[in-house]
């Protein structure tokens, strides 16, 4: 038992993060942002040959052979980049649509009640059942009957789909698709409830106020504390379960690293004062994102119960 | 990211397992809180007994009359002992978890010699003199004064909140040995002989009625020299030491407790109907979440510390959001209890009134918060 990272995890998160800061640094992310440019087929298909999608497909089949501890470590370094686009619904496809583990195929996922994400730039719809199959169909067919959203998250379009189209293709294990996908959102809501910490804690030692910095009054270190705490606890809760794949241990996992990445957004907006509340700041990208995550694969009102039900 | 067991460890929870199913049985309840003769009897036997089965001191290091073992094993025997619902440290607490693994860690050979066997044994226990009156959170101000005189201090002063006082043994004193020094320079860390001349103790009465805390009045007190842990006026620092094994793994245990609590919670929940409730019953399920993601922790903190279990700052995390839990927990149960919450014979009612200690002691929340801002997140220093 050492709950640590091995060598070989830490250089892989090393390399993603290295890699995003290159190719999906702040310049480029606020430029793209301000273009409202769509999904980036180039970007993702580099993601995809640095082995972002096929990362836990046995190397027999093309893959990486690496497994779930693995994927969060990427997911939270995507998180922390705010980089946009249906990675987790593409991860899980891999292996099952063409495509999909090379950057060729974006895959999107649709949730019965939600707002499909990114379904303009998708090439298939992976739909997790609770129990039964997931079920890939054809986005093109679903756009058909599709109306766009005015999407709260300017990095995240958003469609309804009233009438999605017949069953396509059947892949087997729908509930693991879905603890997974609920696992992979938490490590990218962990990634962001880092990054804001570290956003707001950079601020607080910079920002003078009544001549010092406004991190040395304790109103403001307090709120910095209570944003590590939770980003800690859901770290620990994030990469156990990824480490023990256990269904009610993920369900801890989505629901302290919501909490985490909602409340430490909303933080460290107050701790960035008027600055906070601009377009210009960062914080409200982690917010929205944030809030449009907690709604997807699991949410609090699910994973509570799952976490009910395993009591006694 | 490892969190599977070696065979050994495996062996080693068999065994553990084995023996708390044989001894737990035949062993009788805790006595009442207000009874502490009681308690010192019973908590000091259950050491004892531990001891003769070659479970005390695990994580003490060998040449201290531990065992050396893992931290992984260490956190078997928290887990283990606490699923079973063994009984508790209690009046254990300060010498087995913070005074002892000090002199394990800073007392000479003597010293380790003398006093750390019989904590091992159960026959000696300690209480621990930090706070005084005047010195809480501003633990440096203490004032309580030991001159030199021979081979011997001469300690005259009052503390005040120390817990156990009552039946302990010996205490772990802070001291001003240096006035004219700045406040951190001046103090240093003594083991007190509870039943010297001139050391008065009077008991306080807590919010839940009983009397596990006291005052101390040391009124020419003479502790030997050979007594002090560390340098003179070093002991702020030794202080340091002791301060990282409360805040760390001392708490561990209970974590695991609080488990079994909220599985009894939705137990009765489920007995009298008031499952059916959602609301509650998805309160019951985030502190699932809570408690287990807290083990977690432990176990990331404890490997990121190594051998020896010691968790230094991160135990702050750690502390800030259990103590939190823990009064979540115990508002919860007043939930699930209802009309019957109002019945002090009711165990969760006693347990919720003691979880209101646990944003206070061993630190204020306000207090880990600074901690946690300025020694884990680099900021700035403020008044
Ligand atoms: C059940 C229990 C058992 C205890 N057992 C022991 C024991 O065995 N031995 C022992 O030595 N001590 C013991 N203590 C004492 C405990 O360590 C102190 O109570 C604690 O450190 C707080 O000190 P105080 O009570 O003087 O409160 P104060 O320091 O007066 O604090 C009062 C309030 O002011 C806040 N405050 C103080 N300073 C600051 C600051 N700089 N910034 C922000 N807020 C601040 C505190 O957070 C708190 O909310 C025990 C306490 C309890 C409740």
């Amino acid at each position: 038992m050492d709950f640590q990272l091995s060598d070989d995890q830490r250089a892989l998160r090393a390399g993603v993060r290295e890699l995003l800061a290159g190719r999906f640094g702040r310049d480029r992310m606020r430029a793209d942002l301000d273009a409202g440019a769509g999904l980036d087929r180039t970007l993702w298909r580099e993601l995809a040959r640095a082995g972002f999608f096929a990362l836990r497909l046995p190397e027999a089949e093309g893959g990486v052979g690496l497994g779930l501890p693995e994927a969060v470590l990427l997911f939270e370094e995507a998180g922390a980049a705010l980089l946009p686009g249906p990675l987790v619904a593409t991860q899980l496809a891999a292996g099952a649509v063409k495509g999909a583990a090379e950057g060729e195929a974006v895959v999107t996922a649709w949730e019965p009640g939600r707002p499909v994400a990114h379904l303009d730039g998708a090439d298939a719809l992976l739909v997790p059942g609770s129990e039964g199959a997931a079920v890939l169909r054809d986005a093109g067919r679903a756009r058909e009957s599709a109306v766009p959203v005015r999407s709260l998250d300017p990095f995240t379009p958003l469609w309804r789909v009233t009438n999605p189209p017949e069953v396509g293709e059947q892949v087997s294990d729908g509930g693991r698709l879905r603890t997974e996908g609920a696992l992979l959102t938490a490590a990218e809501q962990l990634g962001s409830a880092a990054r804001t910490t570290d956003m707001a804690v950079q601020h607080a030692g910079a920002r003078e106020q009544f001549g010092s910095p406004i991190g040395s009054f304790q109103a403001v270190k307090h709120l910095c504390a209570e944003m590590l705490v939770r980003a800690e606890l859901a770290r620990s809760a994030v990469y156990a379960a990824a480490v023990t794949a256990d269904p009610v241990e993920i369900a801890g996992a989505k629901l302290l690293a919501d909490e985490a990445a909602v409340r430490n957004a909303r933080d460290c907006l107050q701790v960035h004062g008027g600055m906070g509340f601009t377009w210009e700041s960062d914080v409200h990208l982690h917010l929205k994102r944030a809030w449009l995550r907690a709604g997807w694969w699991m949410t609090a009102e699910a994973a509570e119960e799952v976490l009910a039900t395993d009591l006694c | 990211m490892d969190l599977s067991y070696t065979p050994q460890e495996e062996e080693f929870r068999a065994r553990l397992r084995a023996w708390l199913a044989a001894v737990l049985p035949s062993l009788a309840a805790r006595p009442h809180p207000d009874d502490w003769p009681g308690r010192r009897a019973y908590d000091t036997a259950w050491q004892r007994m531990l001891y003769d089965a070659g479970y005390a001191g695990l994580h003490w290091p060998v040449d201290a009359g531990g065992r050396g073992a893992t931290p992984a094993q260490h956190l078997i025997f928290l887990e283990e002992t606490e699923r079973a619902g063994a009984p508790y440290v209690g009046a254990n607490f300060v010498g087995l978890l913070h005074a002892g693994p000090t002199i394990a860690a800073e007392g000479t050979a003597e010293q380790r010699a003398r006093w750390l066997p019989p904590v091992l044994r159960g026959d000696e226990i300690w209480c621990q003199g930090f706070s005084e009156p005047d010195a809480g959170s501003d633990l440096a101000a203490l004032r309580t004064r030991a001159v030199r005189d021979g081979d011997h201090y001469v300690v005259s002063g009052s503390k005040i909140w120390t817990s156990h006082a009552e039946v302990a043994d010996w205490c772990e004193l802070l001291v001003r040995t240096d006035p004219a020094a700045p406040r951190h320079r001046g103090i240093s860390w003594l083991a007190m002989e509870m039943d010297t001349p001139g050391v008065t103790v009077r008991p306080l009465r807590t919010l839940a009625g009983s009397t596990e805390f006291a005052e101390m009045f040391l009124d020419e007190v003479r502790v030997p020299v050979a007594n002090r842990v560390g340098a003179e006026n070093d002991g702020w620092r030794v202080t340091m030491v002791t301060l990282s094994f409360e805040r760390g793994t001392a708490f561990v245990g209970e974590v695991v407790a609080c488990r079994r609590t909220l599985d009894a919670l939705a137990a009765e929940a489920r007995a009298d109907g008031r499952w059916d409730d959602p609301v509650l019953r998805r309160r019951l399920g985030r502190l699932n979440a809570e408690f287990r993601a807290l083990w977690r922790l432990t176990q990331w903190n404890v490997g990121e510390a190594g051998r020896g279990g010691v968790v230094g700052t991160g135990g702050s995390v750690f502390k800030l959001r259990y103590s939190q839990a823990r009064q979540e927990l115990y508002e919860a149960a007043a939930e699930v209890l209802g009309a019957d919450s109002a019945d002090l014979d009711r165990e969760w009612v006693l347990d919720r009134l003691s979880s209101l200690s646990y944003t206070i002691a061993a630190g204020t929340s306000q207090i880990q918060r600074n901690i946690v801002a300025e020694r884990l997140l680099g900021l700035p220093k403020g008044r």
